[in-house]
């Protein structure tokens, strides 16, 4: 039953509703853990961090700043594009190639009085486990899965049983077109991002040789054009995948193979999406899946109503495309999740593989996506990708097969790879027949 | 000299334009067309009450680039409105809300106009409001409301055959709901790509067959390159030849006769090859049991077909009169104008441009034949070939909202039946839902909610009485009575967050709406923040 008294804040008037939810119990509320004449002065105090400033990262400042909390730290190393502006909307046409970090903590402090926002224009790799420690909470609004990967790995080797802080929740949100998902991840304790990876399974990778040889789609002459045409031409030094004279480039070269092919449907729009494997976005999805993460990160600091994360649901998926359909449900941490569990986790291979065939599997397996994985076993480098000498001297291993590796069924190998920290992922080789 | 150079130069191709760019990853998602329905949009919030869910919508709106949008609401900006409402600032304090958040909505876009109202000119009332405004292409308004004014709302929506949103925030919960003024039909609904496989293969027409049976006449003494390049399409078509014949002429028809079918394409790739298998004939073995089936009419489009709109069909719009030539395309051809694309596949390329161009041309001469019969329903009537085209490739997959609603709103007393209807269909799925492992009803949720339609706030044995009135029996509900004590809490007040995920879902549904794109909610949404999700109930 609610009880009629609620604990203001400093500024009783302007937060009152927002006092009156975070400050007395609900009848769902759990007594044994809240303490209604706390959270106020708990919540002024509470560092927390919003990892990314675009269409999440937005709405996520907004949010959090009218959800009581006073010291927010944002991370981003981007600056703004032009289109950003049509969801990042704390964002003007006069902000565009200024960061994104900087230009959206300005604008939530002026906008909220009380609000103070640090912003770090940087990426997230350039900073410390002290840094990290630092914050009781981080919400993540990114639409990079090797970012999700890399915090996601470091809030978990953060932890340190004996030291209660150590417990950093991780609160993720995602958006893509219409839909989105929203998650709570206690790091050790329930499943992380890492158990849940082959829920987005990386689109299948076109063979080389459909795009050398025969094309058939649009997509393979935009693909033709990236990887076979500009490294045959070399028009420009490097690639810059957001200089339009580039892209234009790439559309020209693929709009004459599907001439020569007669394949339609290539346009400059295709290119660009195809380039730089754009994902659309929208406001309204982004306001949903922002707002559904810093619900839960109020019901965290306040415990003024039970939240997404331990014991039970710790996942909201949401699609809005047919009607509107939410699935919230408890996703299980995996004994073998290479990140937070104790298990090696079984890896198929054909004893026949060469070391190089491994390596590239590694990155096509929905379960794994490695891209520049290093590997060891029973205490010897197998491969190192970096520094280069370490990799002409391990470059030999990759033409010689598994079996004359020495390598044995059952045989556990540590994979890392430079987008994940420090965290060495452990897989058991399980030998298959060829097929 | 400068002219012949310039003559000379390949022309520049078209880059996208600075709108193009702006609006970059939104015109993936509904195209040119649903970019100009949205530009010619004009929507009206009525607003109440603390009133952030609204303002939450209008911005995910105005920054897509809705045409015009305009605010009626008489509050005056507090102190409190500053706690909750991110379109307000220290400035606006005592000043109309309308003027200030309108003002602040249209810094996210220069491209929109903004109105609000009341003003201190001529328009001081809603009823004037609505009597001078550019006809309003749907309307959203806050709950609660006064009766009255919800009465002036429903009556513009009746006249004007506009949509209404009405939006209920408080606390932890929401919900809003969608009253459309009649029958809503969407063709452009964006189905899962996976879902849209039609390749026709039980009933191919002769352009297909033969160019089927060209490629694989001899298709034992093909070298590796070739068999290993059948597109998938060909290999099913050819062993299908082959199973009739052993099989009375009869395709396989069974879940078991399919494996065998299965297994009879499988059996016939080469193995004694460099590569193993042949990924042609792996593709042809996975795509049997979804592509060797009779197609059947999808519910969605039998829903279509079963309508009785009020007006005679060649009176009414050119959607009644595309589906009615479509009944009889199936009633004739025992299918569907066919979709026309092809999945990728392995196969060489100049194959496969030959095997899309054979599905694309037959896919015209449905569409051609839905038109004329089209035409001959209402004889006179100008039919877009484009859309008829485009209803063609969508046909499975069209759909209608509202369907079983009448033109005119029905009596209140009907609403309030079938609250009741859903109610205890609701509670009796509860009972089960340990073991069907179902999540419980949030309609409890909408009970208190609408409790408070009327009034700032009441406590919860208050709500629990309007209940009463409403639903005999559902107040002593354990559920209902836990609803009523979380929006008691409240009094009134919205939560940020619960504003912003209803604000967004709102603008999903009105940008679904306005665009006739995806498929928007039937008719109510309840969201549980205390639960994280929804539930869409037809109320
Ligand atoms: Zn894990």
């Amino acid at each position: 039953m609610a009880s009629a008294q609620a604990y203001p804040s400093s500024e009783p008037e302007r937060w009152k509703y927002l006092d009156r939810i975070r400050t007395r119990a609900g009848p769902f509320t759990n007594d044994g853990i809240f303490d209604g004449s706390m959270v106020a002065g708990q919540m002024d105090k509470m560092k927390i961090l919003v990892i990314g400033a675009g269409g999440l990262g937005c709405e996520i400042l907004k949010n959090l700043a009218l959800s009581g909390f006073k010291d927010i730290h944002v991370i981003d190393m981007d600056t703004i594009d032009i289109s950003n502006l049509n969801r990042q909307f704390l964002f003007r046409q006069a902000d565009v190639g200024s960061s994104k970090a900087e230009v959206a903590a300005r604008f939530v402090e002026q906008r909220v009085r009380g609000v103070r926002i640090t912003p770090h224009n940087c990426r997230i790799q350039d900073k410390d486990e002290d840094f990290y420690m630092g914050f009781q909470l981080v919400v993540c609004g990114l639409d990079s899965i090797e970012a999700r990967r890399w915090i996601n790995a470091t809030l978990v080797n953060m932890v340190d049983d004996a030291v209660e802080d150590s417990y950093t929740p991780l609160i993720d949100g995602g958006t893509e077109g219409f839909k989105g998902q929203a998650r709570v991840v206690i790091p050790t304790i329930t499943s992380c991002l890492e158990c849940q990876l082959d829920m987005h399974a990386p689109r299948a990778a076109v063979p080389l040789c459909t795009l050398a040889t025969i094309p058939r789609q649009p997509e393979h002459c935009v693909e033709w054009a990236h990887v076979i045409a500009w490294d045959q031409e070399k028009p420009f030094p490097e690639l810059d995948k957001d200089d339009p004279a580039h892209i234009g480039w790439l559309y020209q070269k693929a709009l004459a193979r599907a001439h020569e092919f007669r394949i339609s449907g290539v346009t400059y729009a295709l290119t660009q999406g195809v380039v730089k494997n754009i994902i659309p976005a929208i406001a309204a999805t982004n306001s949903v899946i922002a707002a559904a993460c810093c619900n839960e990160a109020l019901k965290i600091s306040s415990s003024c109503a039970p939240a997404l994360g331990y014991p039970d649901d710790n996942y909201m998926m949401y699609s809005g495309n047919d009607a509107i359909y939410t699935y919230t449900f408890k996703h299980e941490q995996k004994d073998d999740c290479p990140v937070c569990g104790n298990l090696a986790r079984e890896l198929d291979v054909d004893p026949a593989w060469t070391l190089g065939e491994l390596v590239e599997s590694l990155a096509a397996r929905p379960a794994a996506q490695l891209r520049k994985p290093s590997v060891r076993a029973a205490g010897k480098t197998l491969y190192m990708q970096s520094p280069a000498s370490l990799e002409a001297q391990t470059r030999p291993n990759l033409e010689r097969t598994l079996s004359d590796l020495g390598l044995r069924e059952g045989d556990e190998i540590g994979v890392t790879d430079p987008a994940f920290a420090t965290v060495s992922f452990k897989f058991k080789l399980k030998f298959t027949k060829k097929s | 000299m400068t002219e012949i150079v310039a003559n000379q130069t390949p022309p520049i191709l078209h880059g996208p334009t600075e709108k193009e760019k702006k609006y970059d990853r939104q015109l993936r998602l509904w195209a040119a067309s649903g970019q100009a329905a949205l530009e010619s949009a004009n929507l009206l919030l009525v607003n109440s009450g603390p009133g952030v869910s609204g303002v939450e919508a209008l911005k995910n709106l105005v920054l897509p680039g809705i045409g015009r949008f305009a605010i009626y609401d008489e509050a005056t900006v507090g102190e409190a409105d500053l706690g909750v409402n991110f379109f307000l600032d220290q400035s606006c304090l005592g000043k109309p809300r309308a003027q200030c958040v309108t003002s602040l909505l249209c810094e996210l876009n220069p491209e929109v106009e903004g109105a609000w109202y009341p003003n201190a000119e001529d328009v001081t009332t809603l009823e004037s409001t609505l009597a001078t405004s550019p006809l309003f292409t749907a309307i959203m308004y806050a709950l609660p409301i006064a009766k009255d004014t919800l009465a002036l709302l429903e009556d513009y929506g009746r006249r004007n055959r506009t949509p209404l949103v009405a939006i209920h925030s408080a606390g932890f919960y929401s919900y809003f709901q969608i009253s459309l003024p009649g029958a809503f039909p969407i063709v452009d609904t964006h189905p899962d790509e996976t879902a849209t496989t039609d390749l026709r293969l039980l009933q191919p027409w002769p352009e297909l067959v033969e160019f089927a049976s060209d490629m694989t006449k001899d298709i034992d003494n093909l070298d590796n390159y070739e068999h290993g390049h059948l597109p998938f399409v060909t290999i099913l078509l050819h062993y299908l030849e082959k199973w009739r014949e052993t099989h009375g002429g009869a395709n396989p028809a069974t879940y078991k006769e399919k494996i065998e079918f299965r297994t009879l394409v499988q059996k016939a790739a080469r193995t004694n090859i460099p590569e193993g298998g042949e990924e042609n004939f792996d593709e042809a073995a996975a795509a049997v049991l979804k592509t060797v089936v009779q197609p059947s009419l999808p519910s969605g489009l039998k829903k279509v077909f079963e309508h009785e709109p009020k007006k005679p069909i060649a009176e009414g719009s050119s959607f009644w009169i595309v589906a009615e030539a479509i009944k009889g395309f199936h009633a004739k051809h025992d299918c569907l104008p066919l979709r026309g694309s092809v999945p990728d596949m392995k196969a060489q390329s100049k194959v496969y441009v030959q095997l899309q161009n054979i599905y694309k041309a037959k896919a015209r001469q449905d569409a051609a034949e839905v038109l004329e019969t089209a035409q001959s329903i209402a004889p006179g009537r100008h039919f877009d070939a484009a859309e008829v085209e485009l209803f063609c490739k969508n046909a499975p997959f069209v759909k209608l909202i509202n369907a079983t609603e009448g033109d005119e709103s029905e009596s209140n007393l009907g609403a309030a039946d079938r609250l009741r209807e859903v109610t205890a269909q609701e509670f009796a799925s509860d009972e089960n839902a340990e073991l069907t492992l179902a999540p419980l009803s949030l309609l409890p949720i909408y009970l208190a909610l609408k409790a408070t339609s009327h009034v700032a706030s009441a406590s919860a044995d208050e709500i629990l009485a309007d209940v009463a009135k409403t639903v005999p029996g559902a107040n002593d509900q354990e559920r209902v009575v836990q609803a009523a004590q979380e929006v008691a809490r409240a009094e009134g007040g919205e939560l940020h967050n619960i504003a912003a995920v209803t604000g967004g879902m709102v603008a999903q549904e009105l940008i679904k709406i306005i665009t006739k794109q995806y498929i928007p909610v039937d008719n109510t949404c309840i969201f549980d923040g205390i639960a994280s999700r929804c539930q869409v109930l037809r109320l």
